[in-house]
Order: structure tokens, then C-alpha cells, then sequence
């Protein structure tokens, strides 16, 4: 130890911290997964049916003799799938209409309220059962379902941000430099609303993992055999006693991803100074 | 103070037309042929027709609004595509169903949740603290199908207390459901604990470090006092919306949660009628809960007004609170 250089900067482990890892881990499994048992997630055994933990099986099999852990580990694709369009959409789609309400103001401003509480006042399960039972469940219109029901939040969330910077000295300035509405709304309002969208990001990103797997659960999201957590607790949920690791893999798997996002979502919102729990508002 | 009253009123109405009119064209007036999607590919012509007929899908789209909309305001609306019974009565069973324990959670868990908030922002920092934000935390991050079946192994599997499921299905009476309703309802308040809880240690934070709260306990005030009488009333103020989006939210909770216990409320019906694509059904569920959710924030909305005279003065002062709450 010679020079001072030499001894690593000490790093505090925070919340955050472990939240942002534990959604990379999640992240890097599903994309992994396929390469990390000698098991495929969809073929079925009836002779290794209902297995406990073995050597071969470390989680043991589910009614049809498939490998719990495969399973679980490929079981994130989906929800992580969905939830990253989904939310990208989401995000993007109401952080525009947000965007340009607050700079319209007026009638226009109220028009878009209107709209929004309207989609907002039709519970999202609902409106995603809703839209299923006409569309059917593929995997396009479940994004695109997911992202209807919670564009609108973000939407309102951004408006209100982005309303106080409407009114700044810089926005005046901009108008009397004589620029136009939409180089305005880019140019300076967006980039200072970009915090809370980063948070709206992370958080509606937990919301959606939740909605994507209770929609899995009740039948209605990831078709079967396809190897999802929501679709294994249901599937599993009945030989509970028997072999309980199939139910018990999966709801952890799903609760160490969602508890990683909150965790970040609220390290994110606590860095950039935006009070996430008022924002459960919208 | 009544114009505004009147103006909030009316937005309510516009807001509940709007969502009738996105309800009815987003499941009515697609592209494509909502008959055959609804009876599958292998549907006989005549089947076909008599379907585009109930549904009213002969007549222009905006007529078949016209007349849907005027079929809720008299109270028809419309008949169930699968038992060819009014859905009127079919929904009025199943939402008294779903009040018998929304009702209670709704209760049980603003009032813990508001308490539990408090006592977290008082010992700010504190074990307490640290365990109340932990769990608000789990609860927030485990979807409400998982703790139902924790609920339905520990309670009715390894500790045979509750009924886990209600096995008289449609049929079940009063006195077949009361002894079934616990297990949902602690679900149901543990699921819209977590975001009044967060949101009520935030508020109360920032209101014990205000000026006045600062004032009442130099003047010598009790602690209690101080809480009780100056800060959580303020405190409860920004908490009002998040309460309303819990009560909203519960509803969608709900189609979970009665589906794992069998439950035979407005939850286990939207399952069901999505399995059977009754339409009509569905649309009406979707109106009943809208009604529910536009009424629940404008109850919040006057209640804030209720408490806080800065949001029923003149106009003035109304521009000058926070747009938010009342959006």
C-alpha cells in the first residue's frame, strides 16, 4: 500500500443500489435463460411428474414433469418484455400529450384532462379484459392495451410538471423569439421535465410487471405452455401441498424483480428531488 | 362557492360521458366484425345476423351509442348474450356482493393506513419508521394474486379458521358469504394499505415542518394536540386523491381477488362474462365501475373543499390551489 491512489473509493451499498442490481440480474436470467439448464421450459414428462428437489431437479417438476427452475428462470421473459414496450409507449405517448396540455392551456388543456380522467376512470384490469375479449390476446395488443390504460397517468403527471416551466422566463422568452409551439415543447420544456419521466419510467415499470402477471394469472395474458411466473402460480397453485417450490419459485422471482424496480423508482425520484409517494396520486 | 360546486358537478358528468362514449367504441365500433369475434370462426350466418341485431350493429354507430346511452339513463341495460336475462339484474346482485367486502376494506384500511402513516413520520427515522416503510413496501411489490393464495395456504389449508372459498358459488346467500368475506377483505386493505401509507408519512413530514405546526408546540401544546388538531387535518389534504385512486384501484383488485376465492361479486362476473364474450355484460361493468370511480373523486374533491377554505373561495383563489386535485 504505497500509494493512495491504490485503495478503492469506499461506495456505501444503497436501497437503490441493490433495487437497480436486482433488476439487472432479472434482466440478464431472462435473457440468459435458455442456455442456463440442460431442460426445455415447454416439453412435458409424464413419468417426472410432480417431482420434489433432487439433484437433477433442483426445484423439483410441475404437474407435466417440466423443470421448475427452467421455468422460473425463463418465466420473467414475458412480463419483462411486455413491461419494457409497454411502458416505453406509455411513457413516451403521455409524456407528449402531458407536454402539450400544460403548454396549450385553455380549452385544449381541458379537453385533454377530460380524456385522460376519462381512460383513468375504467379500472386498468378491466380495460385490458375488456380489450382482450375483442382483440384476442396477442402479444401486440397486450402492449398496446397496457399502454393505452397507463398513458393517461403519466400524461397527467407530466402535465403538472411540466405547467410551472410553461411559465418560465425562458418559455416567454422563447415565444417572443417568435418559435413555434412544437420547437418549444422539445426544445425547452421536455428536457426539463426529463426527471420525472425518468421516475414515471421506473415506477410505471413495477406497475405494469404487476398487471402483465395478474393478467398471465387469470388466463388472459401469456398463453400456455409459454413459461411465464403470473401463468406458473396459477398453474401450480393447486398441487400447492404436494410441491410447493413451483408456486414458491415463481412468486419470489416476481417479488425480488418488482421490489428491485420500487426500489430504484424510489432512489431515482429521491435523486432528481421529485416526492414519489404524492405521485401515487395519479 | 355553488359555481364552483356546479362546475366540478358538471365535469364529473362530462368525464362519465366521455368514458360511456370510449367504452361503447372501443368494443362496439371496430374494424372488423364484432359478431364474429365474439362467436368465433365457426358461427353460422344466421347466428351472425341475429348477433350484429342484438347488438344493434345494424344501425349507424353513433345511433347504436345513441340508443345504448339512452337504454343506462332509464335503467335497461341491455341483456346478457348468454343467459338472455336483463343485465340490470345480474350486475345489481353481483356489485352488493362485491360492497359486502369492499365496504369494510375500504374502512378498515383508510383508517389503519392514515394511522399507520402518522406513526411512521412521527418516529421518522426509527425502527418503527424503517418496519412501517418495509412493509408498505412488500405489500406494494406483491400482486394481490399472490397474497391471496399465501392467505388461502395459511389460513384455510394450515389454520382451517376461515372458509377459503366460497363454495355455494352464484346461488350463495347472505349467511353463506359473511363467514367468507375476511380472507378478501384482508387482502383488499393489504393491497391499498401501502400507497396511503407512503403517501400520509410524506404528507405529514412536510406538514410537522411548517411554521404553524412549529408555533402550536412552542406554545407549549401537547404532542398529541399538535398532531391531532394542526397537523393531520392539513396533512390529510394531499392525501384526499390518493385515497380516491385506492377506492378506484379496489374495484380492479377486486376481479382478482374473487376470482381466487370464488367469490361471487362483480369481479368473478367480468372473469366469467370475458370467458363467455358477453359484451354487454362487460360494457355495463365497465359503466358501473366508471360511475363508481368518477363519484369516489368527486367526493374527494369536496371534501378537500371542506377542509381547506382555499379551495372554495373566488376564483381567484381557486387558480392559486393546486390544479392536481381536482383534475
Amino acid at each position: 500500500m504505497s500509494t493512495q491512489t491504490a485503495a478503492p473509493r469506499q461506495r456505501r451499498i444503497t436501497a437503490a443500489g441493490i433495487g437497480a442490481a436486482a433488476v439487472v440480474v432479472t434482466i440478464l436470467i431472462a435473457l440468459l435463460s435458455p442456455w442456463l439448464t440442460p431442460y426445455s421450459a415447454v416439453a412435458t414428462n409424464a413419468d417426472a411428474a410432480l417431482l420434489g428437489p433432487t439433484p437433477a431437479h433442483w426445484l423439483g417438476t410441475d404437474q407435466y414433469g417440466r423443470d421448475v427452475l427452467t421455468r422460473t428462470l425463463e418465466g420473467g421473459r414475458y412480463a419483462l418484455l411486455v413491461a419494457f414496450l409497454a411502458t416505453s409507449i406509455a411513457v413516451t405517448l403521455g409524456t407528449l400529450v402531458g407536454a402539450v396540455a400544460a403548454y396549450a392551456d385553455g380549452w385544449l388543456d381541458e379537453a385533454i384532462s377530460r380524456v385522460l380522467d376519462a381512460i383513468l376512470s375504467v379500472p386498468a384490469v378491466l380495460a385490458l379484459l375488456l380489450i382482450v375479449t375483442v382483440f384476442g390476446q396477442g402479444l401486440w395488443v397486450i402492449v398496446l392495451a397496457v399502454s393505452i390504460v397507463y398513458a393517461p397517468a403519466v400524461a397527467r403527471v407530466v402535465r403538472g410538471a411540466a405547467r410551472p416551466v410553461v411559465s418560465s422566463g425562458y418559455v416567454a422568452a422563447a415565444r417572443a423569439r417568435g418559435e413555434r409551439a412544437l420547437p418549444i415543447i422539445g426544445r425547452e420544456i421536455l428536457p426539463n421535465v426529463l426527471d420525472t419521466v425518468l421516475v414515471e419510467f421506473a415506477m410505471r415499470a413495477s406497475w405494469v410487471v404487476l398487471l402483465v402477471s395478474t393478467l398471465s394469472f387469470l388466463g388472459f395474458g401469456a398463453n400456455p405452455p409459454t413459461p411465464d411466473w403470473g401463468l406458473m402460480i396459477q398453474e401450480n397453485r393447486t398441487a400447492l401441498t404436494v410441491a410447493p417450490l413451483g408456486t414458491v419459485a415463481p412468486i419470489v422471482s416476481l417479488a425480488v424483480l418488482v421490489i428491485g424496480l420500487n426500489l430504484a423508482a424510489d432512489g431515482l425520484a429521491k435523486r432528481m428531488g421529485v416526492d414519489r409517494a404524492a405521485r401515487a396520486a395519479a | 362557492m355553488a359555481q364552483l360546486l356546479i362546475r366540478r358537478i358538471l365535469t364529473s358528468v362530462v368525464t362519465l360521458l366521455l368514458a360511456s362514449f370510449l367504452v361503447y367504441f372501443a368494443t362496439s365500433a371496430l374494424p372488423g366484425d364484432v359478431a364474429q369475434q365474439l362467436l368465433g370462426q365457426d358461427a353460422t350466418e344466421e347466428a351472425l345476423a341475429q348477433m350484429r341485431e342484438d347488438l344493434g350493429l345494424e344501425q349507424s354507430v353513433w345511433a347504436g351509442y345513441a340508443a345504448w346511452l339512452g337504454g343506462i339513463l332509464t335503467g335497461d341495460l341491455g341483456t346478457s348474450l348468454v343467459s338472455g336475462e336483463p343485465v340490470a339484474g345480474i350486475i345489481g346482485g353481483a356489485f352488493g356482493n362485491t360492497l359486502l367486502i369492499a365496504v369494510p376494506a375500504i374502512v378498515i384500511g383508510v383508517a389503519l393506513s392514515l394511522a399507520l402513516g402518522v406513526a411512521a413520520a412521527v418516529r421518522r427515522g426509527r425502527g418503527a419508521d424503517t418496519s412501517i416503510s418495509m412493509i408498505s413496501l412488500a405489500a406494494m411489490s406483491i400482486p394481490e394474486f399472490v397474497i391471496a393464495t399465501l392467505l388461502v395456504l395459511v389460513f384455510a389449508i394450515a389454520m382451517p379458521v376461515f372458509p377459503a372459498v366460497v363454495l355455494m358459488g352464484d346461488d350463495a346467500g347472505l349467511g353463506d358469504l359473511l363467514p367468507a368475506v375476511w380472507l378478501p377483505v384482508v387482502t383488499l386493505v393489504l393491497v391499498m394499505a401501502a400507497y396511503i401509507i407512503r403517501a400520509m408519512r410524506s404528507s405529514t413530514i412536510d406538514t410537522m415542518a411548517t411554521e404553524y405546526a412549529l408555533t402550536a408546540e412552542l406554545k407549549g401544546l401537547r404532542r398529541r394536540d399538535v398532531l391531532l388538531r394542526h397537523v393531520v387535518p392539513t396533512a390529510l389534504l394531499p392525501v384526499l386523491p390518493v385515497i380516491a385512486i385506492n377506492i378506484a384501484w379496489l374495484l380492479g383488485g377486486v376481479v382478482v381477488v374473487e376470482t381466487i376465492f370464488n367469490y361471487p361479486g362483480l369481479g368473478a362476473l367480468m372473469i366469467d362474462s370475458v370467458s363467455t364474450r358477453d359484451l354487454p355484460v362487460l360494457q355495463a361493468i365497465a359503466i358501473v365501475t366508471a360511475t363508481v370511480y368518477v363519484s369516489v373523486n368527486l367526493v374527494a374533491d369536496l371534501l378537500a373543499m371542506l377542509i381547506d377554505p382555499r379551495q372554495r373561495g373566488t376564483t381567484r383563489s381557486r387558480a392559486a390551489a393546486p390544479k392536481e386535485e381536482t383534475a
